[in-house]
Parts: structure tokens; sequence; C-alpha cells
């Protein structure tokens, strides 16, 4: 057999029917839902179809959560808290597993499935949202889908697919003190684009990927979707290995055993030719953060804001001066003196433990001086943060140490949002105009960034903040 | 599924690129019902921060009413997933995108609905877009059994599209149904799976 990619390895598994029309049935392995499920079980309502393999599909409500409780009589929309009771009463009807309001495990998706070791290397993983590309940082072919696709896989634990075409993205060196995943992600689609990577699935390779934790190759593969990206992959490693071992839905005993002699053998063959091939040198990657209304807009915080009149193409400079305008900024103006109206930490992109960590370590005795949230990714995260003190280093700083985790300001959709013309630093992965709220404006950064921000007032590199 | 075979109609241009789902439906209005979240659309966009019309987009402009084709600029439909945004498309007419590029779930989501998403040439899409800003109410028709777009200008463009997607248009297929027809593959592949990945259960 010639040499062959890790995604290639992993599709050729899964291929149920290849119609010579270029589409094939691919079986997928994993299925994650939230509470924006529902509409999914509506159509398997329609038909009357109960949902194929129940034991292969995960619940856990994320989008509608208030932040500041955990209680569902709480929730004062309506509409919201029958979101919330129909991912109960949907996975209850079909015996899917679900992670519920109360259970410690609940949580966003994206960091409950890997958490939970739902996801694992060499699995198709799926989700009706599009940062399942998440997943991929273990080794997984994992992408997003819409509500159809959600109640085709619900009915048959497959989907047609065209297959992608493969890119590698290759970091190598060592990254700078304070330079993180994320801003190594914010780098490569300010290099790429927004559609840098359509109809492609990513593989980030080289000595910097490889020398991140599983946590920043979790931030790194969430916003491969910001690139277009179909999904992102990092290569298992003893990393993933180490991280999944003892997880509660991990392959025990024998099972183990097998397992990880498969996921050896699944990163790419040294002689697998990509149809695209990036690269990026560590070095030259220093803490980010977007100017405007497009991840691509991201720029290292020693720059300015740029400048409409210095591009050439005139669509592209209509598209950059409507972003300047509605995130009301001028050009030629440093970063770093970009004042913040509130930090929101948080979200599938930056939630973890180590991110929760990275920015404590900016917060520890000093004081915020804007309004700052910080809202775990999952109950078990918020119980280890607890645990290890985080919560009382926030505290003390006036960060609002927020009750449930969930999505909460990354998208607004529990209520959590900003008010108009407000500037946010913000840990989440889309600065889409009115994300965050109608006129608000959000700028994405590192956790360790957004801690910065929330202290000195204003953008700050984090590396002028002495620890 | 409503099937696709022909359309001759009213063409919207509308200029930016990576118009994102968050522009299409707000994340705000995504609990809503299917019919008002048809008549949200693109309402940030539409109507400015006291809720009156910004007579200066095109969606506004009457001259487009009727329309049920969107030409639009790359990366279309970038960034969260949500099949509304293609919905509300479909609720108001559209049935129809042309743009240079699509994001992929966007572009999956379109034929899932019946919404037919055709990419042309940056440059031929540029040039589509000035001729419906410079005569508003031109139409565009198009003929997926040929693939043909004939474009204001009388010129035809070819476009390319799956012969499985295009298909499924044409008769207006649901997927699933063609899937349950697959059942003795899918089974077979669960039993092979059982015995190589036994611990997936
Ligand atoms: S945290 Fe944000 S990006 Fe992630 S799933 Fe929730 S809303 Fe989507």
């Amino acid at each position: 057999m010639t040499a062959a990619t890790m995604f290639e390895k992993i599709w050729r598994r899964h291929i149920v029917v290849d119609r010579d029309d270029g589409y094939t049935l691919l079986y997928i392995d994993r299925h994650l839902m939230h509470d924006g499920s529902a509409m999914g079980f509506a159509k398997l309502r329609e038909r009357n179809i109960k949902v194929r393999r129940p034991e292969r599909s995960f619940a856990t409500p994320d989008h509608y959560v208030r932040s500041d409780s955990g209680r569902i009589d709480d929730i004062v929309d309506p509409r919201h808290k029958r979101m919330i009771e129909q991912i109960g009463e949907n996975t209850t009807a079909h015996r899917v597993t679900l992670f519920g309001l109360g259970d410690a495990r609940q949580g966003i998706a994206h960091v409950v499935g890997p958490e939970q070791g739902i996801t694992q290397p060499g699995l198709t993983l799926v989700c009706g949202d599009s940062h399942t590309s998440t997943h991929g940082a273990l080794g997984a072919l994992a992408f997003g889908i819409g509500t159809s696709e959600v109640a085709h896989v619900m009915a048959t634990q497959c989907l047609w697919q065209r297959k992608p075409k493969a890119m590698r993205v290759t970091v190598d060196g060592q990254l700078g003190v304070g330079v993180t995943a994320k801003d190594v992600i914010l780098a490569v689609i300010g290099k790429i684009g927004a559609a840098g990577a359509v109809g492609h699935v990513i593989e980030y390779a080289g000595s910097a990927i490889r020398s991140l934790s599983i946590e920043g190759r979790l931030t790194v593969c969430n916003m491969s979707i910001e690139a277009g990206a179909r999904a992102g992959m990092v290569a298992p490693d003893d990393k993933t290995i180490a991280y999944l071992e003892g997880r509660p839905f991990a392959p025990k005993g024998a099972d183990w055993n097998a397992a990880v002699e498969l996921w050896r053998t699944l990163p790419s063959d040294a002689e697998a030719v990509f149809d695209r091939e990036v690269r990026l040198s560590a070095a030259d990657v220093e803490p980010m953060m977007t100017w405007g209304t497009s991840p691509e807009d991201a720029l290292p915080i020693s720059a300015r804001v740029p400048d409409p009149a210095s591009v050439a193409d005139s669509a592209k400079q209509e598209a950059m001066q409507r972003a300047l305008d509605y995130m009301g900024l001028t050009p030629g103006t440093r970063l770093d003196e970009l004042p913040v109206d509130r930090v929101f930490i948080g979200s599938c992109t930056n939630s973890r433990i180590e991110d929760l960590r990275d920015a404590a370590r900016i917060v520890r005795g000093r004081k915020a001086t804007v309004p700052a949230w910080v809202v775990a990714g999952s109950g078990l995260i918020k119980r280890q943060a607890e645990a290890e003190g985080l919560d009382q280093i926030f505290r003390e700083a006036n960060f609002e140490w927020r009750e449930q985790p969930g999505c909460s300001m990354c998208v607004g959709m529990n209520g959590d949002i900003g008010k108009p013309g407000q500037r946010i630093a913000s840990t989440s992965n889309r600065n889409f105009v009115g994300r965050q709220g109608p006129g608000v404006r959000t700028h994405l950064v590192s956790p360790a960034m957004a801690a910065a921000a929330a202290i000195t007032g204003h953008f700050t590199d984090v590396r002028q903040l002495p620890v | 599924m409503q099937p696709f075979t022909t359309l001759e109609a009213i063409a919207v241009p509308l200029d930016q690129p990576n118009v994102d789902t968050d522009q299409i439906v707000p994340a705000r209005f995504l609990r809503e019902p299917r019919q008002i979240q048809a008549e949200i659309y693109f309402y940030d966009l539409r109507y400015d921060d006291e809720g009156r019309p910004r007579p200066e987009f095109v969606l506004n402009q009457p001259s487009y009413n009727g329309a049920r084709i969107m030409v639009a600029d790359r990366n279309f439909g970038c960034g969260s997933s949500r099949e509304c945004a293609v919905t509300v498309l479909l609720d108001n007419g559209f049935r129809t995108v042309i743009a240079p590029s699509f994001s992929d779930i966007f572009f999956n989501n379109c034929f899932q609905n019946g919404v037919l998403p055709i990419r042309l040439d940056a440059d031929r899409v540029k040039q589509i877009r000035e001729m419906l800003h410079f005569s508003p109410g031109a139409r565009i028709a198009i003929d997926l059994a040929n693939q043909t777009v004939l474009g204001p200008d009388g010129k035809t463009d070819h476009f390319a599209v799956d012969s499985f997607r295009k298909d499924c248009l044409l008769k207006g297929v649901d997927d699933i149904n063609l899937t349950l027809s697959y059942e003795g593959d899918i089974a077979a592949f669960e039993a092979r799976q059982r015995e190589t990945m036994a611990w997936l259960g």
C-alpha cells in the first residue's frame, strides 16, 4: 500500500459504501449532542425513527445554560428552559447518555468529549456544531454538521461525504515565552485567511505542535473552522495516550492494549503527500489579537490598527473599512493602547484547566480594572480549578468566577451579552459582528492576554507583566 | 424536499466577503420558530440600532423584490453550522446562491434543503454583481440539468456540481431514505467493526 496521511487512514477505515460519483457513505463512530440538537430529534420524530446507535451518542447542554446558576428553574426565558428540558426528554426517549445540569460532567460538548475519553484517536466524530474540529487534537476525524445531517446520523449512524483534501500546517521551532496555542492558531488563520483551508482537513505537525499539551492542541484544532477547514487533526503520540488512559469512556484492560496498538499506526507515513503544505516558524509567532470582524484579522500585539489605504484591492479595502467602522478603530493606533471594557475567559477554545492556570498566573496578586468573567468549560474543570485555588486567585482580583459551565459569552445565546459599543477581550473563537451582542466589539486573544487586559484596562503584551 | 430543475428569477447582489451565518441569522433569534426566523433574516444588516430599515442595504431595496437568486462574495456562509442560515433564504424565496466560494458546512446544508449553491470564478461573480447593481431587478436563469447560469448580459457560464448532489436535487430525493436503502452495507460494516474495535461497543 502507498504512503497515506493520517486523515486518509481514518477515512479508509470508515467507508461503508464508495459510489463512483465521488460520494462516500462514511460511518460515524461518535455523535455528540447539545441543547441545539432538539431540531435533529424533531426530524427523527416526524419519521418515527429511533436513534440507531444510542450507545455511540452523548449529550450535554451548553449553549442555553445560565452561567450564574445550574438550576433549570432559574432559567427565566421559557424558550431557553425548553431547550434544556428537551435535551433531557430526548435523550431519555432515545436512551442516549446525558451529562445534564446537576451532573459535574456537564459542560461544553467540545470540552466534555475529550475529558470523558469519548473522543479517541482514529474515530470519526460529529456534532451539530462547527467547532467539532476541536476533537481532532486527539487524532480523530471530527467535523461539524447541520441539523439535517444530525438527523441523518441519528437515523443511520452514517453520512454522505465527498472526500476533502489534505493540508499540512507545519509549525517548527520553539514558541517564545508568553506565546500560547491560541497565538499559534491566530497566526495560522492570519496567514492563510478565513477561507484558506475550505475543502481541506488540516493536519498540524512540526516540533512546536508536538511540544503543545493536549489542551493546547485542542485550542489549535478548535479554530481550524475559522480558517474554513473541514477538520483539524494532530497525530496521536505518547501525550495523547497518557491523556486518555483511565478516562471513563476510554477502552480498558485488553481493549486498551489493542486500542493503543491501533493508535500507534495512525500517524501519517513519512512519504505521505499532502494536497497543500503551509509552514510557520514558531519563533516568529508573537502574542496575537484580532482587530476586525473576521478571525483572519489577526496581528501581533506589537502592531498597529491597519490602514485600508495600504491595500490595493478595492473590495478588500471596503471590507476593511466596514470592519474598522464597526470596531470603532482608527488606522495607525497601537493595538496595545486600545482600552477594553470587559473581559471574557471561557468557551470551547480556552476554558480548560491549563487555560485557567495560564490566566491565573497573570492575575495573581493583581486587581482587574474592568469587569472580567471566568467560565469553566465543564463541571469537572471547575472543580479541579477550585481544588487548585484558582477560583480564589480570580476572586481576590475582582474577577467573577461564574457558577455554571457552558458557552456563556462566547455566543450569548443564554443572555450573557455585552452592551452595544463595548470592547471585549475574549478568549473565544469568533469576533463576528454582533457575536457577543448587537454592536459589541470582540477582540480574540489567549487566556493570558485576556487576563493582562483585565488588569491594565487596555490590550497589553503579556510579556510585559512579570509573573 | 422540493426538486430543483430550472430557475429564472431576479438576482440580488451581496458584496461583502466572509458573510457569516451570524449575519444571516443572529444568535439571539436561534430559538425562534422558523416563520419568525424568516422575518428577521439579515436583521442587523437590514435594520439599524433603532430598528429602522437601512435603505442602502440591498435586501431593503424594492427593485430586488421577489429575488430568488443571491449573488455573493467569497466564503459565503462561514462560521456557525446553523442550518437556519439556509432555511431563511429558502423561506424568503431564494433557491440559489452564487459565490466564488462557500463554507463547507453551509454548502452541505444547502443541498439538504433544496437550495443550489453555485461556485463561479471570482471575477465573473464580481462582474455579475456589478451588473445587478447597475440594473436592479435584472434576471438570471439557471438550468441544473445542463449546469448553466445565464447571466444578465446573456453570457452563459457552466458550473460544476457533484452528480450525486445533482441527482438528489433534480429528483428531490431525501438523504435519509436513500441511506436506509444501504442498510445491508451498514450492518456489514458494523459487524466488521465489532471485531476490529470491540471497545466501541
Ligand atoms: S463555546 Fe462558543 S464556539 Fe464553542 S460550542 Fe459554545 S458557542 Fe460554540
